[in-house]
């Protein structure tokens, strides 16, 4: 028997029992429509690039991380200075994750500028925002687990937040820190979020949105017929070009992590002042930010629970993008749409800033 | 029934408070008469519930000079500035009096007073030397806690300073004047003054304060040795304790750090133009020998244990986690800090232990510093090899696009499936 043969045969075999050739048709016949804003399609692919990242790095971080008070500090210090390639896997996972954050902004900025949230794909824009807000989990749990003073404070300042809305926001708290403060039961319950239970409703959403992706077809800007457009075959052409994306994205992550590896800082004491200028990740930092500014009270209400019943109002305007923003019902709902969304990019891009330098 | 009873204990009160004559009269005096009517009420003993007529007498209740001053009725008006000790010991020295007020306060002041310098003068009959007012002030007495006491810890110096910083009045005594100008040069007033260190000593801790006396040549070293106790258990047995004991005008500590100008020491004062060894020891002779030996080694272990710092501080810089390095670099300084300390029992092998512990934390840590900067160019020389691998790769891949497109492959195609190009 040739080795063409066998291969054939060995094809065969698998594809009667998985049915290889349903996904052979299918990577044949997926295109891609080629325009000015094909660049935005590769950012769906880098955050998928990148999720993928953090699951390689957490598997090995795993190795060696322990997760209580009394060993999280030292065992990271451990994988930094004592495991082979533990700086490179740690500040790899650490700098991916605020790449991989990055990243899933841009895409969802992108979606709406494109306004590719509309009908039929509301829901692949829904399954994207409970993705981002699992991103935005996994980045809060994270942070913790070092167990340094910044995070240890931070995650104070974050619970404390929580703590503030109304009628669950007690419950909330407590059940985030696993008592009254942070302490060994937070940093417990923070890795098994971080571990188990986040990863498992990624994989769950991540499943969900690429199947809604897929049953769609990607998306072409409003104003412009697909018919009009050109195409390029998913496999390989666009396949290909996302791979050198993602070699690009593994060099930047490289150089990130060799020239600024992600620093160990102090382990933490809850019995010392919170350090100087203490300050959330820059993703929440807009919304930190804006909770100092707004004063303790604002007539009948209090300043944090007026800033997180904006925050929510505003949440809930976004979430429910697809269903208000239609572009068939008139051009001015669409342009709203991308009011909204130059208004938030403004809003993060200014706040964020602010809070780094105030 | 309860309503009138209430108004007759309001009632009674209120003019209970509003009965001290002492206070409404003196309050109606001219500038100088007012002033004790004024001061009084930031005291101390106001704050206790008691008035003038606890200290001076009389009868606070009546409206009539003649009657509330009646020496008769136990007034004692001002008392004369050699009774003033005695005066407020009349309560001070008393525990059942004091219990009252202040159940932890000392009673043992005009004891101690009565063995100090100013309370023997005073009973010799010097009316000048200072009496609990001088220092305590009088009629807005405050606690010695209250920053704004005299005798608060850090204005002890500045009380002490007022009489002992004034030339004129202590010329009949024939000491000198300068004693506030050195302090305050010395670490002890840097530490008290500009560190706000309420531990840190002034006058009173080594001079007494109500039984203030200069330290005896004999228990210099003992008074020093309250806070540097390990200092001075090592001075005690060393070669240099029976002969500064024996210098006249002076022994112990002070010989080389001086009094009250005492600077931070350094190893100048062991060698070199400005070493105080060579105030007895003359160059070239064994122990001046062994003082240049003995800074030799303390400079050297300093400059070893900074140059492992800026190592470490330079990796550091460059993102490298070297807090293990750190860590151990402050045994080192804890080494240092022994090897001073040793150097005071005069015996060179006593200090070269600690010396060498010192420097073989230097040299560890110099090692790590090393190591780290070697490993972050070897991260520096990797990444340049990776990016150029990945470079090579996405080259190839785009290659690779090339051919498959150019040979009839899935280039870009049209809706109806016809190549663009």
């Amino acid at each position: 028997m040739s080795v063409k043969e066998l291969r054939a045969r060995t094809f065969d075999w698998f594809d009667e029992r998985l049915g290889l050739r349903e996904g052979r048709d299918l990577l044949d016949h997926k295109v891609v429509p080629v325009h000015a804003g094909t660049t935005w399609y590769y950012f769906g692919g880098i955050t998928l690039f990148l999720l993928a990242v953090q699951l390689g790095t957490g598997i090995l971080l795993l190795l060696y991380y322990r997760p209580s008070v009394a060993e999280a500090f030292d065992s990271v210090r451990f994988i930094m200075t004592r495991v082979e390639f533990g700086w490179l896997i740690r500040s790899i996972h650490s700098w991916s994750a605020n790449l991989l954050i990055f990243a899933a902004f841009v895409h969802m900025f992108s979606v709406v500028f494109t306004h590719a949230y509309r009908r039929p794909r509301e829901l692949t824009w829904l399954t994207g925002i409970v993705l981002l807000g699992l991103m935005l989990g996994f980045g809060f749990s994270g942070y913790l687990l070092p167990w340094n003073q910044i995070s240890y404070f931070a995650t104070k300042v974050g619970t404390d937040v929580a703590a503030t809305m109304p009628f669950a926001g007690p419950a909330l708290a407590r059940f985030l820190r696993g008592g009254e403060d942070v302490g060994a039961a937070t940093l417990t319950r923070f890795f098994a979020f971080h571990v188990a239970v986040l990863p498992m409703l990624t994989f769950a959403f991540v499943g969900v949105h690429l199947l809604l992706v897929q049953k769609a077809g990607m998306s072409t800007p409003s104003g412009i017929s697909p018919a009009r457009l050109a195409q390029m075959k998913f496999f390989p052409s666009f396949f290909l070009r996302e791979l050198m994306v993602w070699y690009g994205v593994l060099a930047i992550l490289g150089t990130l992590a060799a020239i600024f590896p992600w620093e160990l800082g102090q382990k933490a004491d809850p019995f010392s002042s919170a350090p100087a200028g203490i300050r959330p990740e820059w993703y929440f930092l807009a919304q930190f930010y804006t909770l100092k500014l707004i004063p303790s009270h604002v007539w009948f209400m209090e300043g944090e629970l007026l800033g997180l019943a904006g925050f929510g109002l505003l949440a809930a305007v976004w979430v429910t993008l697809p269903f208000w923003a239609k572009g068939r019902e008139g051009e001015g709902r669409t342009r709203l749409a991308t009011g909204v969304g130059v208004f938030l990019v403004c809003y993060l891009f200014a706040f964020t800033i602010l809070g780094y330098l105030k | 029934m309860r309503a009138p009873a209430i108004l007759f204990l309001l009632c009674s009160g209120l003019g209970a408070a509003a009965v001290d004559s002492c206070v409404t009269c003196h309050a109606a005096l001219e500038e100088g008469g007012k002033g004790p009517a004024t001061l009084i009420k930031g005291d101390v003993h106001t704050a206790h519930g008691l008035s003038c007529a606890d200290c001076h007498g009389g009868d606070r209740t009546t409206d009539d000079p003649d009657a509330s001053m009646n020496r008769a009725k136990g007034f004692l008006g001002k008392p004369a500035r050699t009774a003033i000790p005695k005066f407020c010991a009349r309560c001070h020295s008393s525990p059942d009096i004091m219990r009252q007020y202040a159940p932890r306060e000392r009673v043992d002041q005009f004891e101690l007073y009565q063995t100090s310098v100013h309370g023997k003068r005073l009973a010799a009959g010097d009316p000048n030397v200072a009496t609990c007012i001088d220092c305590h002030s009088v009629h807005d007495i405050r606690p010695v806690k209250d920053s704004m006491s005299p005798v608060h810890p850090l204005h002890v110096p500045e009380t002490c300073s007022r009489c002992h910083s004034d030339k004129q009045k202590m010329a009949p005594y024939g000491i000198p004047t300068n004693q506030f100008e050195e302090y305050r040069t010395s670490v002890h007033w840097e530490a008290l003054a500009k560190r706000s260190d309420l531990s840190a000593p002034s006058c009173a801790s080594c001079h007494g304060n109500h039984g203030a006396k200069p330290p005896e040549v004999e228990s210099v070293s003992a008074v020093c040795g309250s806070c540097h106790v390990l200092f001075a258990q090592l001075y005690e047995r060393s070669v240099h304790k029976a002969v500064f004991s024996a210098v006249g005008g002076g022994g112990g500590c002070i010989v080389c750090h001086s009094n009250h100008g005492i600077h931070q020491p350094s190893t100048a004062m062991l060698a070199g133009p400005k070493a105080v060894c060579a105030g007895c020891h003359d160059a070239g002779t064994d122990p001046a020998k062994t003082a240049v030996q003995m800074a030799g080694w303390l400079d050297g272990l300093d400059a070893a244990l900074k140059r492992s710092e800026t190592r470490l501080a330079r990796a550091e810089e460059y993102g490298m986690e070297v807090s293990e390095a750190q860590v151990r670099l402050i045994d080192g300084r804890e080494d240092l800090v022994k090897a001073r300390l040793a150097m005071h029992s005069m015996v060179s092998g006593e200090m070269r232990q600690p010396v060498d512990a010192g420097m073989a934390v230097a040299a560890e840590t110099l090692k790590a510093g090393d190591a780290a900067l070697r490993e972050k160019d070897v991260r520096r020389w990797g990444l340049a090899v990776s990016v150029i691998l990945i470079a090579i790769a996405i080259l190839a891949i785009r290659g690779l696009i090339r051919r498959i497109e150019t040979n009839g492959g899935p280039t870009p195609l049209t809706a109806s499936g016809e190549k663009t190009s």
